[in-house]
């Protein structure tokens, strides 16, 4: 066989298998969203963002569930997204070959791959434990903690992704070294971070370990981030587990609004971050 | 903001013989020289520059005068930025780098540790070789630089950005779309509304390192008669790998060779009658 025709042959044998894997990985993912279809959309409806959770044989909803996820994550974003992006602009602008700031960038690799089962242990031993019951407060808490070190490495990243030439011309007009990062840097990368936001929330909006540990669950409407809330994940856990065929398919519908909301801020944060390089 | 390689060559001209001393025109040796010129703007002495352990710019002494262009040419590598980042100290950016010796403004040593960088910089104003409009609206990228130290009414301020835009010969083309983004201009209106943004502040020194080395040959005749309008009013400095460049633009010019300042003369007197032989060589094309 000829050299040209052996490449020729390399080549289609790396094509073809990289065509099987792109198609092993795609077909997980189609199942994955076909079945939460095909299972979820009997369940939706209107009883199910207007109703609480029923006992089972009851009719119902996940009214307080979506509730009180939403309002956790939105805490824990608000939260966790000021530290997040003070340590980034720390380790991007101020800490460059710092030692402090290796250590810093190193916990945060380590914070960012720890198991959330961890943090919502964590979590529980310092403000559980203590208050003597659980809390939308503990729950929100934990999620915080797993936006922090996904906000500091994206905003990091960003940062540095920002020309040294746009710092210098700040600089160099008498901007003092805070205004050139708020009003110029800050700017330039904007889009970056939030997509790095975004992609925190998307992250903490499908936790269910650190909520069982935090936030429990409530079968009421709890408006009170004092006492335990009910949350999607965690809902969807104990429905799913359990022998009643309603609260299964409560739990196929909880499903299903997850993972639509995920995909949603995940196509979302893509947009906007080609948006951010099709502006520069 | 992906204008800079090819354009880039294509404004520096071959290294043929043609440039250098046959391109310039030539003035007869006994031409008078002009007045000698007022009290010098900025006196560099002994200016020494470490990139770590790297000396950059070795020992040089050189005075600038006020209302003049002063060009430094010689070739990559030579310094000549160098000494330029020094008299804004935008150096300090970066903790590797540092200088010793003397820099004066006006008498005063702006090496001092107990120089206020910031009001220093807003003294000296700076453009660089790649035009770096931040990311808001043109209106704002002027008004960014005023805003830090004058606290001007809204009427004040929109005459001070239109000033500076006229001067910088872009006004007639921006003035419809101030509220656009400074990003969504041409790479050689980038060039000038940097440049309006440095005038802005009302600087006494400008600085402008290979300002027009991304520009093609249309854009960077606009930005040397800028130069030469400005410079009624400004003690400009400006570092070029183009030596027509600096032949046309520049009332003194420094050839700089490795950290060193090789020769110091007006610029009609450096490219007619070279006193150097290094200086010559480079001039007619040799090397460099």
């Amino acid at each position: 066989m000829t050299l040209y025709g052996r490449r020729r042959l390399t080549n289609a044998v790396i094509l073809a298998l990289s065509f099987v894997a792109t198609a092993m990985g795609l077909l997980v993912l189609f199942l994955i969203l076909g079945t939460l279809l095909v299972h979820g959309v009997p369940a939706l409806g209107t009883a199910l963002f207007t109703q609480i959770t029923p006992p089972p044989g009851g009719r119902g909803g996940l009214a307080n569930a979506i509730y009180g996820s939403v309002v956790m994550t939105v805490v824990a974003t608000l939260a966790g997204t000021p530290v997040g992006v003070l340590t980034g602009t720390y380790l991007a602008e101020f800490g460059r070959g710092s030692a402090i700031a290796s250590v810093v960038r190193f916990i945060n690799d380590i914070l960012l791959s720890a198991p959330s089962i961890v943090i919502g242990l964590f979590v529980y031993e310092v403000m559980v434990v203590p208050m003597g019951h659980f809390s939308a407060w503990a729950g929100a808490v934990s999620l915080a903690i797993i936006v922090v070190p996904v906000v500091v490495r994206t905003t990091e990243n960003m940062l540095l992704l920002v020309p040294a030439g746009l710092r210098e011309a700040a600089t160099a007009l008498g901007a003092p070294r805070w205004k050139v990062i708020v009003a110029v840097i800050y700017r330039a990368a904007l889009q970056g971070m939030l997509t790095g936001v975004m992609l925190a929330v998307a992250r903490i909006a499908g936790e269910t370990a650190p909520l069982l540990f935090t936030a429990l669950n409530n079968q009421f409407f709890s408006p009170n981030m004092n006492a335990p809330m009910a949350n999607l994940p965690v809902v969807i856990f104990q429905f799913a587990m359990s022998p009643y065929a309603d609260w299964q398919l409560l739990a196929w519908a909880g499903a299903l609004l997850i993972t639509v909301a995920i995909l949603v801020l995940n196509v979302l944060a893509r947009w906007i971050a080609s948006r951010s390089i099709a502006t520069q | 903001m992906n204008i800079e390689v090819a354009p880039r060559a294509a404004a520096e001209p071959a290294p043929t013989h043609a440039r250098g001393r046959l391109a310039v025109p030539s003035v007869p040796a006994d031409k008078p020289r002009p007045a000698a010129d007022a009290a010098p703007k900025v006196v560099i002495k002994d200016l020494h520059f470490y990139y770590r352990a790297f000396e950059a710019v070795k020992g040089i002494n050189l005075a600038l005068h006020d209302k003049r262009v002063t060009a430094f040419i010689g070739p990559s590598g030579c310094g000549k930025s160098t000494v330029l980042r020094c008299l804004n100290r935008i150096y300090e950016l970066y903790p590797e780098q540092r200088a010793t010796g003397e820099v004066l403004i006006d008498g005063e040593n702006i090496l001092d540790a107990g120089q206020d960088l910031n009001l220093l910089r807003a003294r000296v104003g700076m453009v660089f070789q790649k035009p770096t409009p931040f990311p808001m609206s043109i209106y704002d990228n002027i008004a960014f630089g005023v805003r830090l130290y004058e606290k001007l009414s809204p009427q004040d301020l929109d005459a001070r950005v239109e000033e500076a835009l006229r001067r910088a010969a872009l006004w007639d083309e921006v003035k419809d779309k101030l509220k656009q983004n400074g990003l969504s201009l041409s790479g050689g209106q980038q060039q000038r509304l940097c440049i309006a943004r440095a005038i802005a502040v009302k600087p006494e020194v400008l600085l402008l390192d290979e300002p027009a080395s991304a520009l093609d040959p249309l854009s960077t005749q606009r930005i040397e008669e800028l130069i030469a309008e400005l410079k009624t009013d400004y003690c400009i400095v400006i570092v070029t790998h183009n030596m027509q460049q600096a032949a046309r633009s520049s009332d003194y010019t420094a050839f700089m060779y490795l950290g060193e300042l090789v020769e110091f003369d007006e610029t009609e007197a450096l490219f007619t009658h070279p006193k150097m032989r290094q200086t010559e060589d480079y001039i007619t094309g040799r090397f460099g």
